[in-house]
């Protein structure tokens, strides 16, 4: 009750600072990569067109993508770096950080939680216990890691196709073309609808949930979100170490700022794709 | 020349014979003493037709004519056998018993006709050739030779002599013209007996009227008679006109005389008839008007004398003036036809849509002096004139700019086309970098065989249109000759491309500029439909199509001009050829790379089965990902507001719980 309207009190610290711009390069990179990469998917309708000249042309389009390309790809190999350093320092042993209770891999639980929330969505059960990592944000956890190698293997075919296609035959690049065009158009279909919905738009969330910029939530929150972790903090008596204090309002006002960015071009490219593949597809 | 005075000397040979053997049948011999006994008295008369006339022969003028060893009876024929001394009056000598091919001649002629009529001015034989002292026409003594020739013919077509005062003689001052003109100088002052006479063109004895065709002076002849001489004249007139026409058209064509007038001749035209200055005469007051339509009939020399024509005199154009009247020009019935001298343009311009048009009187229809002016025409090298390659397209423009009266009955495709020629090449070329050998309208559609594309001899028709490119393009032409575009002519119903059908006709643009690249996969597609449509759905064709230049179009795989099937082995795209080509733009293209599909499409299992199971693998997967993630989202949504719902109803508990707290704190104070 004090923690809402006392700004003072401490918040829950629920992502590493490395986490947190992980994911802003990942959003400032995948929404470069949508941008670029659509105005060449989807280039016989007018906005491509538009769009691909305002980017300064295909080619800059071009190498905003590719460019692009390279910090995504730089994200999602400092995060291996970044597990990999955490599995000696805190858990010691791969399995350990593997299947530790705070683990990414689904698990029994996921399973029951999934089973629960359905129960609960159809009204026949009680909200689920969750814990720290949901079975969703499990799933999107490993859509990143799915679209990384798909779309980045994919993408660096038809990249270096000369190098390529001294191994394999030159109609793989056909095949990889639509594989990657596909597979992009899964990844940013499902994150600008299904993961927007999940994390910001749900209506208990709504506008957005800014805890992945700014790492914090209060313990309202927290207890309400995550009340599986919260119990386990208190019963362990560890929650004090992840309580910090507060961002002041400057730094959550350009968060938000930036949130709104990122989420009405993640808007705006999925009406764009709606309206490409029913109104004008060819 | 023909100068058959004489028989020729076969005849003689026979006359000779018969003579030596005649006297041997006769029982009365006829000598010449026997008549001369009488006739050397030159006091001895007879009659003719009731007139006393002397009937003396001189003996010795006889002994030296041509017909010496003859007989008397041999040409007084009437007096053979008959008893000497004869007192009738004997019948006129028939020298066509021994001239025949002279005598059917000369019936057949002006002069034969007028002897028949009874003409009493028309001349007999004796009357060029004498009687008793006939000399050969070789004899310059002879009253036919050829010096003596002009005053044999003078004696009755001089002027003031009976027949030209009184019978239709068309020139007029034929002998002083004639003695003034080249070849009478020629002739009289030079005493060239080679230069020709009256008979050189009239002939001797047949001579007839120009109106008649088989005269040797009728148009149809005339050239074959002046070329009797001036032979090969043709090939030094051919700026003037097309030699060989001269006897095929010779309606069409000016004859010689046309311009050389006769009796005139002259090496310059016209000298000595219309002068110019006899035209000026009137022509150079400003204030001249037509009594018909007013319109000013002022004529600036100058202007004349700048011009192109400035050797040519005013009658020249202006045909049928008759020097003869106070207004020479009052004669004058018909326009002024240019093909006259510009025969072949002429014919060109017949045919063609302009000259259609004028044909039947349209009244739009350009006629030569609409392009080329009047007076002061210029030649197209010159800058200042109106056909120098500079200001065709204004002069095109005056009647073919949208809205002008070509323009307005014009009903095919082509629009704004002197604004889309500016714009175009040609036209920065031309009016921008004044570049005068930059295509300009005429070079296309040709300056007088202008004709709608649609006739075959046109220029512009698409059969013609690589050769009328290629005047300027002929490397390009070449490479197209040999493609596949070229090859299949005649082959297939399907209609092939040629130059415009990609490069358009007004609004031609460069080939490296951004606008023709992209717009050559539309041009290569009208025919290549499914093609072109599979190119956009490859990397390639995406590219294009957002404005991109620099990445593979049509021409860039297959070649522009010398585009051949793939099976060919000169293709670009055969396989000796394919990885070259890729390697163009890809330099470390093998032949796995040249393997990728430029034109693949997921939509066609048969043909592209492995894209087209990728396609629906593909589509399968996200079509699922999202009727999951969508359901699973969907059943959220009431759960989610239900427990926004319970969260601001809790917010607003506590709001109210802490106002409550703040108005206790405030009743306490």
């Amino acid at each position: 009750m004090e923690t809402i309207n006392n700004p003072e009190a401490k918040e829950y610290l629920r992502f590493s600072r490395l986490n947190r711009i992980l994911h802003i390069l990942m959003i400032v990179s995948f929404i470069s990569l949508a941008l670029t990469g659509m105005t060449l998917k989807f280039s016989y309708t007018g906005w491509a067109v538009l769009l691909s000249h305002l980017l300064g042309g295909f080619e800059t389009a071009g190498n905003i993508h590719r460019a692009a390309a390279i910090i995504m790809f730089g994200v999602f190999f400092t995060h291996i770096y970044d597990l990999t350093r955490r599995k000696k320092r805190e858990f010691g042993s791969w399995k350990k950080l593997l299947f530790g209770p705070d683990t990414m891999l689904f698990t029994k639980k996921d399973l029951r939680d999934f089973i629960g929330n359905l129960k609960w969505f159809l009204g026949i059960g009680p909200r689920p216990n969750y814990g720290r990592w949901t079975y969703w944000e499990k799933f999107d956890y490993f859509a990143v890691f799915w679209g990384v190698f798909v779309i980045g293997s994919t993408g660096l075919t038809l990249w270096f196709p000369e190098i390529f296609t001294l191994m394999f035959p030159g109609e793989l690049i056909n095949v990889a073309t639509i594989i990657h065009s596909d597979e992009a158009l899964l990844a940013t279909g499902f994150i600008f609808t299904v993961h927007f919905f999940n994390t910001h738009l749900r209506p208990e969330k709504f506008p957005m949930d800014i805890v992945v910029f700014t790492g914090r939530m209060t313990l309202e929150e927290f207890k309400h979100d995550k009340p599986a972790e919260y119990e386990d903090l208190v019963k362990k008596g560890e929650l004090d170490k992840f309580l910090v204090e507060p961002y002041p309002p400057i730094v959550l006002r350009t968060v938000r700022v930036f949130g709104w960015i990122a989420l009405s071009l993640g808007f705006s490219i999925t009406v764009w794709i709606i309206y490409a593949m029913i109104f004008a597809y060819r | 020349m023909t100068m058959r005075y004489y028989q020729p000397f076969h005849r003689w040979i026979l006359f000779f014979a018969l003579f030596a053997i005649a006297p041997s049948y006769r029982i009365l011999a006829q000598e010449n003493s026997d008549c001369l006994g009488c006739h050397n008295d030159r006091s001895l008369n007879g009659t003719k037709k009731g007139k006393t006339i002397s009937v003396f022969v001189d003996e010795k003028r006889f002994g030296l004519s041509i017909h010496t060893s003859l007989t008397c009876v041999s040409c007084h024929s009437d007096l053979e056998g008959k008893e000497l001394p004869h007192t009738e009056d004997l019948q006129p000598v028939n020298c066509g018993s021994c001239h025949s091919d002279e005598q059917s001649l000369h019936s057949k002629s002006l002069h034969g006709k007028a002897i028949a009529r009874g003409d009493p001015l028309a001349p007999h034989c004796t009357d060029c050739h004498g009687t008793h002292d006939i000399l050969s026409a070789k004899n310059i003594n002879s009253p036919t030779s050829p010096l003596k020739i002009p005053f044999l013919c003078g004696k009755c077509h001089q002027e003031g002599a009976p027949v030209q005062k009184q019978r239709t003689i068309h020139q007029d001052h034929i002998i002083e013209n004639y003695s003034e003109s080249i070849h009478g100088q020629g002739l009289l002052k030079k005493g060239l007996i080679v230069a020709p006479n009256c008979a050189s063109c009239h002939t001797a004895h047949s001579i007839l009227p120009h109106t008649d065709a088989t005269s040797s002076i009728s148009r149809k002849n005339i050239a074959s008679t002046c070329a009797k001489c001036h032979a090969e004249i043709e090939a030094v007139h051919r700026k003037v006109i097309k030699g060989e026409l001269w006897e095929k058209q010779e309606h069409v064509l000016p004859a010689c005389v046309d311009c050389h007038q006769p009796h005139k001749v002259r090496k310059l035209f016209y000298d000595q008839g219309m002068a110019d200055k006899d035209c000026m005469r009137c022509h150079d007051k400003p204030e001249i008007k037509s009594s018909k339509d007013n319109r000013s009939l002022y004529v600036k020399y100058t202007d004349v004398k700048l011009s192109r024509h400035m050797n040519i005199a005013c009658s020249q154009c202006h045909s049928e003036v008759n020097a003869s009247h106070v207004r020479p020009c009052e004669t004058i019935k018909k326009k002024i036809d240019c093909a006259s001298c510009h025969a072949e343009v002429g014919t060109q311009y017949q045919k063609s849509m302009h000259g259609m048009l004028i044909a039947k009187n349209d009244p739009n229809a350009p006629n030569c002096k609409e392009c080329h002016g009047t007076h002061a025409i210029l030649g197209k090298s010159q800058p200042t004139s109106p056909t120098f390659a500079l200001n065709v397209p204004v002069l095109c423009a005056r009647c073919h700019r949208e809205g002008k009266k070509a323009a307005v009955r014009y009903t095919g495709d082509q629009h704004e086309i002197i604004e889309h020629y500016a714009e175009s090449i040609h036209g920065k070329g031309l009016m921008k970098s004044g570049l005068t050998v930059t295509a300009m309208c005429t070079n296309c559609h040709t300056a007088h065989s202008v004709m709608p594309h649609a006739d075959s001899s046109s220029s512009i028709n698409p059969k013609n249109i690589p050769a009328t490119c290629g005047k300027c393009h002929h490397g390009i032409e070449d490479q197209f000759q040999q493609s596949i575009h070229a090859k299949l002519v005649g082959k297939t119903d399907k209609q092939l491309p040629v130059c415009n059908d990609c490069h358009s006709a007004h609004t031609i643009r460069r080939a490296d500029e951004a606008g023709f690249k992209l717009d050559i996969m539309q041009k290569c597609g009208r025919c290549h439909e499914d093609i072109a449509k599979t190119y956009f759905d490859t990397y390639h064709g995406k590219v294009s199509q957002l404005g991109y230049t620099k990445t593979a179009k049509c021409y860039d795989c297959h070649g522009a001009h010398d585009i051949l099937p793939i099976s060919d082995p000169k293709s670009h795209l055969s396989r000796e050829n394919v990885v070259k080509t890729c390697q163009n733009c890809h330099p470390g293209a093998t032949r796995r790379f040249a393997g990728y599909l430029t034109h693949a499409t997921h939509h066609d299992p048969k043909k592209y089965p492995f894209l087209f199971w990728t396609f629906w693998g593909m589509t399968t997967l996200l079509v699922g990902t999202f009727i999951l993630g969508g359901i699973h989202t969907l059943l959220w949504l009431p759960r989610a507001l239900k427990i926004r719902r319970e969260l601001k109803a809790l917010e607003r508990s506590k709001q109210e719980q802490a106002n409550r707290e703040k108005e206790n704190n405030g009743n306490d104070k």
